[in-house]
């Protein structure tokens, strides 16, 4: 296992101010303390070359976890072993070893142009010159970043900017990759260069990859396993088949009628989730009718213009899954 | 009117969330405080002629000093800055309050809240700590009552005073655009000829007429003259005037330059 | 010396930064020039009318602030990441240095050099040109004078860095550091001899601004012999920052306990 997590406790203490003018001035004499528990007992185990997608809701404990893994905060209990090493005993050998990508701030320097940016990396991970420039080259034509190489960073637009911290993040060639919201505010088209290329990553070179994000197309593409963390404890860790069978059953039958009487859309094994104009969506469970009956029953009943079956948005099932 | 208040309150309100900083502050002006003190008592130590203003007179005004040190504009107001950089000042023309009154009125509530909040503990402790720690050292308390009564009144004009820079300031912030240089160049101008490096007092007499003049003695140099007796309470009207006579000045400059300002920013389309 | 390269390239970043925008940059230095000698300024206009202060005459109060000025600019040039170390705290920026394999003092002494110190360095270096025509020179009282501002510029930085340690510990940078920044080069610039027994003693024995810089003036303007201890005396500012790079580990240490 190249990454082992057990039992990870971290408790903040974090200051509380009243609100209101009296608070404020109250707050002038004594300040009150309130101690929370980002982490109570979290496990799992990476082996090298996996894909692992990290998901929960805000204020669940991922960055308090990828804090731990990265080195750079301290937990109050639990053990923690990376690539054989715990990451914040040996913080500069550690981070030596792996890359991080935050999709909210850029670690190039905002005047430099991305070339020099890459340049300067390369000497403070001290990468031997050849290695480099072999690395650089191949990142520069996977990630397209040949047309603003020479651009300052506060120039790029956010899919370029991206792309270049994925660069960034991969000169020293590590053997570890954080990705923390990587396609947050990007385009359709700059989301699907990312992802395809983080696929490539673990695919053809074998960096793990362990992915935090809100965006759960980036899951669906991406990740084999999902481990959802709530309230400072892991919910689930499986497969992403698994964790919709867990969560729920369902299906979702979507259908649009040429007819105009979506209005009377219904049938008595299934709930009618929306109604949009000529769209209406059943939500069903195939267990006590199966996808084929419906369809049969329905169009029997309405001309169907157009439908499609599909799982339950990944949102709702962690939704449903967060409830529990 | 409640809505120029409403702003006041709330700046208010912010700024009572920094405690800490409240206490350092003090700490660090104390600390000047004492250190302009003891350079000063040195100077005199040694004088052969007597100086146009007497040592405790001097040790009152450097407390004073002080105390009113956040009258003076030390940035720009960040918000303004912003509206202006991103042409959202635009929208502000929009509502149904005069901006340059609301840019007035953000400044006046900028000054007041601060400057009372760092004047009054600095008056405790220049009056009351100090002098038991280092008697003589104190700031003196004022003339007269009298003195006090009109003290009050020229503090009053030095915060007007004080908004209507503030304002003007943000208002050059229209040509700016950073603001990085003009409230470097006033406060610099103010520290200098509002007798906060050396007394105004103690400059060269031919510097005197000129310095006096200024707006910056309106603001620190001459209420705290008024407080300590220097200026006669009778002679204090004239201080309100010039107060006043400035404050004017400034606003219309201030009024002026905004409109030609908006009129600018119209034209280039933002 | 792979290290001192690699600071070399960190502020050759920060240089190139600044120098993209000339007019800012020059408008800023020469304005940080005359902020900074309108003290000067006004230490002429009070001997203008004084005459002398505590036995000492302008030339050699003009000694001791040059020097010191010319220190501080130094330090709040180099200082600039550690002076800003609450707000990288603030804006997780501080979190990216973390993550790279270099020691965390040398990445915040090479974080933007501010190059606009330079006003109060000029300024300095003006006045200790004029102080020094009035000077006799020796070579023993030259490199004095260039250690002696060394060590006093070590001196500030630890002072900076303190500073920076604390707001592990409380985030907003405090404006009390101002008083002992800002505050201990205003009162260095002056002889220390004109102020009471407990401050001399503070800035002897706890931040010993009088054994970097009041120490090695006096024995540069004859009024001491030159002595081995005059030429010790500098040595504890390197020894005080020293020590405070000591506290901000310990303050490193907390932060990765705490986070933030």
């Amino acid at each position: 296992m190249q990454i082992v997590v057990q039992d990870l406790a971290k408790t903040f203490r974090i200051a509380e101010r009243a609100p209101g003018m009296f608070g404020a001035v109250r707050g002038l004499v004594r300040r009150r303390h309130r101690d929370v528990a980002a982490l109570a007992g979290v496990s799992f185990s990476l082996a090298p070359g996996e894909l692992v997608g990290y998901i929960g809701p805000n204020g669940a404990g991922k960055s308090t976890t990828i804090k731990v893994l990265a080195g750079i905060l301290i937990p109050d209990g639990g053990r923690v072993e990376v690539d054989g090493r715990v990451p914040w005993r040996h913080r500069i050998e550690h981070v030596r070893r792996i890359g991080v990508v935050f999709g909210q701030r850029t670690q190039l320097w905002w005047d430099l142009p991305v070339i020099e940016s890459l340049e300067m990396l390369r000497h403070i991970y001290k990468v031997p010159p050849d290695r480099f420039r072999t690395q650089r080259d191949e990142l520069i034509e996977l990630l397209a970043l040949a047309d603003f190489l020479d651009k300052p960073v506060r120039q790029l637009s956010l899919g370029q900017r991206m792309r270049a911290d994925l660069a960034a993040s991969l000169v020293h060639a590590p053997s570890i990759l954080f990705l923390d919201e990587p396609t947050i505010g990007l385009d359709a088209v700059s989301k699907l260069a990312v992802r395809a290329f983080v696929k490539r990553l673990n695919r053809e070179r074998g960096v793990t990859v362990i992915l935090t994000t809100h965006d759960m197309d980036d899951i669906e593409a991406l990740c084999e396993r999902v481990i959802v963390i709530g309230d400072g404890t892991i919910l689930s860790d499986g497969t992403l088949a698994d964790l919709r069978k867990r969560v729920t059953r369902e299906r979702w039958l979507t259908i649009d009628v040429a007819d105009g009487s979506a209005d009377t859309v219904a049938d008595a094994d299934a709930s009618v989730i929306r109604r949009d104009g000529e769209r209406v969506c059943l939500a069903f469970d195939p267990e006590i009718v199966s996808p084929a009956a419906l369809i049969q029953r329905v169009t029997s009943r309405h001309a169907v213009r157009d439908l499609f079956v599909e799982n339950p948005p990944i949102e709702t099932v962690i939704a449903r899954l967060y409830q529990r | 009117m409640m809505g120029y208040i409403a702003i006041i309150a709330a700046r208010f309100r912010a700024l009572l969330q920094y405690r800490a900083a409240a206490l350092g502050g003090l700490f660090t002006q104390t600390f000047f405080g004492l250190v302009r003190i003891m350079i000063l008592r040195a100077f005199y130590a040694a004088a052969t002629v007597a100086a146009p203003m007497s040592l405790p007179r001097v040790v009152s005004y450097v407390w004073l000093g002080q105390a009113t040190l956040l009258l003076i504009p030390w940035r720009t107001d960040e918000d303004v800055a912003e509206q202006i950089r991103t042409g959202n000042v635009v929208y502000e023309l929009t509502r149904p309050l005069d901006l340059y009154g609301v840019w007035f009125a953000r400044s006046l509530a900028w000054r007041t809240a601060p400057v009372f909040l760092r004047m009054l503990p600095m008056f405790v402790v220049a009056m009351v700590i100090v002098p038991l720690v280092a008697p003589g050292w104190e700031l003196a308390p004022p003339a007269s009552a009298a003195a006090f009564v009109m003290w009050v009144a020229c503090f009053a004009g030095a915060v007007l005073i004080s908004a209507a820079l503030t304002a003007l300031m943000n208002v050059t912030l229209m040509w700016t655009l950073t603001g990085d240089g003009v409230p470097m160049l006033v406060a610099t101008c103010a520290t200098m000829f509002g007798g906060l490096v050396i007394p105004l007092p103690l400059f060269p007499e031919w510097a005197k007429p000129v310095l006096y003049a200024l707006p910056f003695a309106g603001m620190l140099d001459l209420p705290s003259r008024v407080f300590s007796g220097d200026i006669a309470a009778t002679s204090a009207p004239w201080v309100l005037a010039h107060q006043l006579a400035w404050t004017l000045v400034l606003v219309a400059l201030g009024r002026w330059l905004l409109s030609r300002g908006v009129r600018r920013l119209v034209v280039q389309g933002g | 010396m792979d290290t001192l390269v690699l600071y070399i390239r960190y502020l050759a970043i920060s240089l190139r930064a600044q120098l993209a925008y000339r007019a800012t940059f020059a408008m800023k230095t020469i304005g940080h020039l005359l902020v900074t000698g309108i003290e000067f300024f006004g230490i002429w206009a009070l001997f203008a009318r004084f005459r002398t202060l505590g036995g000492w005459q302008l030339h050699e109060v003009a000694l001791l602030y040059g020097m010191v000025d010319v220190a501080f600019s130094l330090a709040d040039g180099f200082g600039r990441g550690f002076e800003r170390l609450g707000r990288l705290l603030k804006a997780g920026d501080f979190d990216r240095m973390l993550l790279r394999p270099r020691s965390i003092v040398l990445q915040l002494l090479g974080y933007e050099l501010q190059l606009m110190r330079i006003g109060r360095f000029a300024q300095g270096i003006i006045v200790l040109g004029w102080a020094s025509t009035f000077i006799a020179w020796t070579p023993a009282t030259a490199g004095l004078a260039v250690v002696s501002i060394l060590a006093t510029a070590c001196l500030f930085l630890g002072i900076v860095v303190l500073q920076a340690t604390s707001t592990f510990w409380t985030i907003e940078t405090l404006e009390v550091w101002n008083a002992f920044t800002y505050g201990g080069n205003y009162a260095a610039q002056y002889p220390m001899s004109i102020y009471q027994r407990w401050f001399q003693r503070f800035f002897t024995a706890v931040i010993p601004l009088v054994l970097a810089s009041y120490y090695p003036a006096r024995a540069i303007l004859g009024r001491d012999e030159l002595t081995v201890l005059h030429v010790l005396a500098p040595l504890a500012g390197f020894a005080f920052l020293a020590a405070m790079l000591g506290v901000f580990r310990l303050g490193l240490r907390h932060h990765a306990s705490t986070g933030s």
